[in-house]
């Protein structure tokens, strides 16, 4: 039988199923559309707040404290200037818009989430490829990460940011420092996966340099699992940001983030609750939307990591 | 018995137009169109067909096991008499393990890994008998003993992972057969088993039918299995069931174009023999090669595998050596270190050809060389490895994955690419794969580029590690038929790893047989295959299934 025969009727051909891309899938999932929706919108809120008919949100009035929501009252300007402002969440007790404060908090918020997501992944992915490719490395530098771990990452933050000073970046860093642990563990053990796969010991056998392995091989494999990670370190991280903010540990209280404004809301919690309300909603919404983009991520680009779960 | 009148000559299963949807997304509207055929009592129906074809689907869902994303759309499934399409759950509940019993390929996976195999078939007898605990013990151990596994008390005390493969497979049959179910369903029992391993369970199996004369549906893709356990065979091809008869009217006189196919592409046994030039210059010769595994402990001794224990082969230009072994005898592990994959603990990898006569450079030894100095000799050997769905990275383009080894060492992109082209033009893939990503290409096609990627550094040695096992066997020929003419028009040596004696009845020259990290049989092709000396060889090829039976050549 020839060869052309065998070709016409192989059901070969056939088993091949035109798959949607990942992206396609991606976009398709509902709960990236709502996650992503959700922090388009607040992206968009972070950026347009000078024009959100905010004021200065440092800016105080002694004649205009404690404003409950939509009450109008007198601001003063850096200048002198005294301007009529409508307080849309009320006032604090130094006579500061909350309204102003929630939605510039929102800048500190995202770029907090981003960033210590950003430094935590770029120290992870380095430290695990390290792990998971020079054995001799890996022992000693996984008990330092073990090490990491055992502390509450709450607390590492609170000491890092004691021995620095609070600034956005040593913030940053402190929340990012706990994070790399888990992000390393991660990396380290799907290095170890792929390393076995074929494709793996095919390049090794093209000659291909490990470095070039590395970059080319292995870490584009490992891009699926890390988006996904780094979604829920960005949750984390906003939320660590309001705690340490809220503990008094974090940004100077004059910054405007959600975790100061419900710290200097905390003693008149119970005449004004405005005061934790407002921000506290910021927050949840914030972090439940980076948390179900995580999820729809994960179930469209990781369906083995969401079968595990 | 149930409350269906079922004469004796009703058959134990009958499937009547049975159609069985995909999801809308599937690559085809159903799984299995109108298909119909019969189990009598007694019999054993082989339901053969390629991946894709939709015999486990069948199976599925005659026990029940269908997923909701595929439902039955019409047709009938008939037990006794009894139409069971769409039994509710409690009434398939009771005539699973008593009427109809299934075995799966993989017992390993089949098996709850936390219980010990007998508490797994007493779990059985408690759901379905009112057995007191000593009469249930007793037909335990019973039924282990009938499927010959040896000491059955300890059997029954283990749990699946502290046994082997084949007794695992048996405790399944076990399992299956300790209610005496009119019907089996053999779902691809033997293909994750030795060949050795794989005769001992079919014959268990023919032979438990005998005594118990239940239906089997017995589903395979190897017509050497059917060959050797079938009464009545039915070929499937996408869901479609293009011929159902007798076993000889099926393999010895097929009728449908796509049978004929099937069994054309069935690897013979007889050796294709050609004339060697024992003159041609040594590419290859390994001398008392060792692979040693430690496993090094803190504390006691520490505990060492000898996967390859003084290996000794030579391949020549032109020339193919086939290993073959059953799982776990070394030959991985022999190649691996033949392309340096793993480090061989001791022995020597002598590359070229020294006193070939040939006049050539002189051998070099790769075995213990370190990695800089190794690196300009890696392109004169590669390897095509066993899974295609894994030998090509997801993320990088065929161009990608075939430029890659040739760029290493130097050659332009644009020339690189020039060879593809023609190698991709060789191993008969369009030129338009180039910009394709590897999920876009079938097992096959795949493998074809796996080839290719290897052919373009231009390499003296091709190692293929049972590169044709995971393919379907229409697509196995077509790839067999490829290494042949690679070989033939490349002048390449070949070191042809394989557990399938036909297919190194087809390739080889020259024949090593693996056995436990050593070779227990080599020399060439034919004597080996004509005149096995070693036990185990010998072993290994009556294991063989089917081996005596007389397809129909077309």
């Amino acid at each position: 039988m020839s060869a052309s025969n065998f070709e016409a009727l192989s059901v070969e051909s056939a088993t091949v199923v035109n798959q949607p891309s990942a992206w396609m899938r991606v976009r398709s999932n509902t709960s990236v559309r709502i996650g992503a929706f959700f922090l388009g919108l607040l992206v968009i809120i972070a950026l347009l707040a000078p024009w959100l008919g905010t004021v200065d949100p440092s800016l105080f009035d002694p004649a205009s404290r404690d404003l409950l929501p939509g009450k109008a009252g007198e601001i003063t300007t850096l200048e002198g200037e005294q301007l009529r402002h409508t307080f849309l969440m009320g006032s604090d007790s130094f006579g500061r818009d909350i309204y102003s404060r929630v939605i510039y908090g929102t800048q500190v918020s995202l770029i907090v989430g981003l960033f210590t997501a950003l430094v935590a992944m770029a120290f992870g992915i380095l430290l695990g490829l390290c792990a998971g490719f020079l054995r001799w490395l890996d022992g000693p530098l996984m008990r330092v990460m073990d090490g990491v771990m055992a502390i509450p990452a709450i607390l590492i933050a609170i000491a890092l940011v004691a021995m620095w000073r609070g600034s956005l970046a040593t913030v940053v860093v402190a929340i990012a420092i706990p994070e790399i642990p888990r992000v390393t563990r991660l990396v380290r053990s799907l290095v170890l996966t792929i390393r076995e796969e074929p494709y793996v010991e095919a390049a090794i056998s093209l000659g291909t340099p490990t470095w070039k392995i590395m970059l080319r091989h292995i870490l584009p494999n490992c891009v699926a699992p890390l988006v996904v990670q780094g979604t829920f370190i960005c949750a984390s991280g906003i939320l660590v940001e309001a705690i340490l903010s809220f503990l008094g540990v974090g940004l100077p209280p004059d910054i405007p983030t959600w975790g100061n404004v419900m710290a200097e809301g905390r003693a008149q919690f119970n005449e004004y609750p405005h005061n934790i309300f407002f921000p506290g909603i910021f927050l949840a919404v914030t972090v439940l939307a980076v948390n179900i983009l995580g999820d729809g991520l994960r179930d469209t680009l990781d369906p083995k990591m969401a079968k595990r779960l | 018995m149930s409350n269906v009148a079922a004469t004796a000559d009703t058959p134990i299963l009958e499937v009547r137009g049975l159609t069985i949807a995909l999801p809308p997304d599937g690559d085809r509207n159903t799984a299995v169109k109108s298909v119909s055929f019969t189990v009598g009592r007694g019999e054993i129906l082989c339901l053969v067909g390629e991946s894709g074809s939709g015999k486990s689907v069948i199976a599925q869902s005659v026990m029940g096991l269908l997923p909701k994303t595929l439902p039955v759309t019409a047709g009938q499934i008939l037990l006794q008499g009894e139409d069971i399409t769409h039994a509710p759950l409690a009434r398939l509940r009771e005539l699973r393990a008593t009427r109809m019993s299934m075995i799966f390929q993989e017992p390993m996976t089949a098996l709850n890994p936390v219980m010990t195999c007998g508490d797994q078939i007493d779990e059985e007898l408690r759901q379905h008998t009112g057995l007191s605990l000593a009469e249930r013990r007793a037909k335990v151990l019973s039924i282990v003993g009938e499927v010959l596994l040896p000491e059955p008390e300890r059997m029954v005390a283990s749990y699946p992972h502290q046994l082997s493969g084949g007794q695992r497979q048996r405790i399944m049959i076990a399992m299956a057969l300790v209610l005496d179910p009119v019907l089996l369903i053999a779902d691809e029992p033997t293909t994750a088993l030795d060949v050795t391993t794989q005769a001992q369970i079919l014959k268990l199996v023919l032979d438990l039918q005998k005594r118990h004369g239940a239906g089997v549906l017995f589903i395979t893709h190897d017509f050497g299995v059917v060959a050797e356990v079938a009464h009545r065979v039915a070929v499937l091809r996408l869901g479609d069931l293009v011929e159902v008869g007798s076993k000889h009217a099926v393999l010895q006189r097929p009728q449908h174009a796509y049978t004929r196919m099937l069994i054309a592409a069935v690897p013979t046994l007889h050796l294709k023999q050609r004339p060697l030039d024992a003159a041609a210059p040594l590419v290859l010769q390994v001398r008392g090669l060792e692979k040693t595994y430690l496993d090094k402990r803190w504390f006691g001794p520490h505990r060492s595998v000898h996967a390859a224990q003084d290996i000794n082969l030579e391949i020549r230009r032109g020339q193919t050596l086939g290993i073959v072994g059953e799982s776990g005898s070394g030959k991985s592990t022999v190649a691996r270190c033949i392309v340096r994959l793993i480090d061989p603990s001791g022995g020597l990898v002598l590359l070229g050809g020294a006193g070939a006569g040939d006049g050539g450079a002189a051998a070099q030894d790769i075995a213990m060389m370190p990695a800089a100095q190794l690196r300009p000799l890696r392109k004169r050997v590669q390897i095509v490895f066993q899974d295609p769905y894994r030998s090509l990275n997801p993320r990088r383009t065929v161009a990608e994955a075939l430029i890659e080894g040739p760029v290493n060492y130097g050659l332009s992109r644009a020339a690189a690419l020039q060879r593809a082209l023609g190698l991709l033009d060789l191993v008969r893939m369009d030129a338009s794969a180039m910009e394709r990503y590897p999920h876009q290409f079938s097992g096959g096609q795949r493998q074809r580029i796996c080839i290719a990627r290897a052919l373009m550094m231009e390499p003296e040695l091709l190692v293929a590690d049972e590169a044709v096992s995971a393919l379907d066997v229409s697509v196995q020929a077509q790839v067999l038929e490829l290494f042949e003419e690679i070989r033939s028009r490349l002048n390449l040596a070949m070191l042809f790893i394989t557990h399938d004696l036909r297919v190194a009845s087809q390739v080889c020259d020259q024949l090593a047989v693996m056995s436990q990290g050593k070779v227990v049989e080599y020399g060439p092709a034919h004597q080996v295959f004509g005149a096995p000396q070693h036990a185990y060889t010998q072993a290994l090829f009556a294991a063989a299934p089917g081996r005596d039976f007389a397809f129909a050549r077309v």
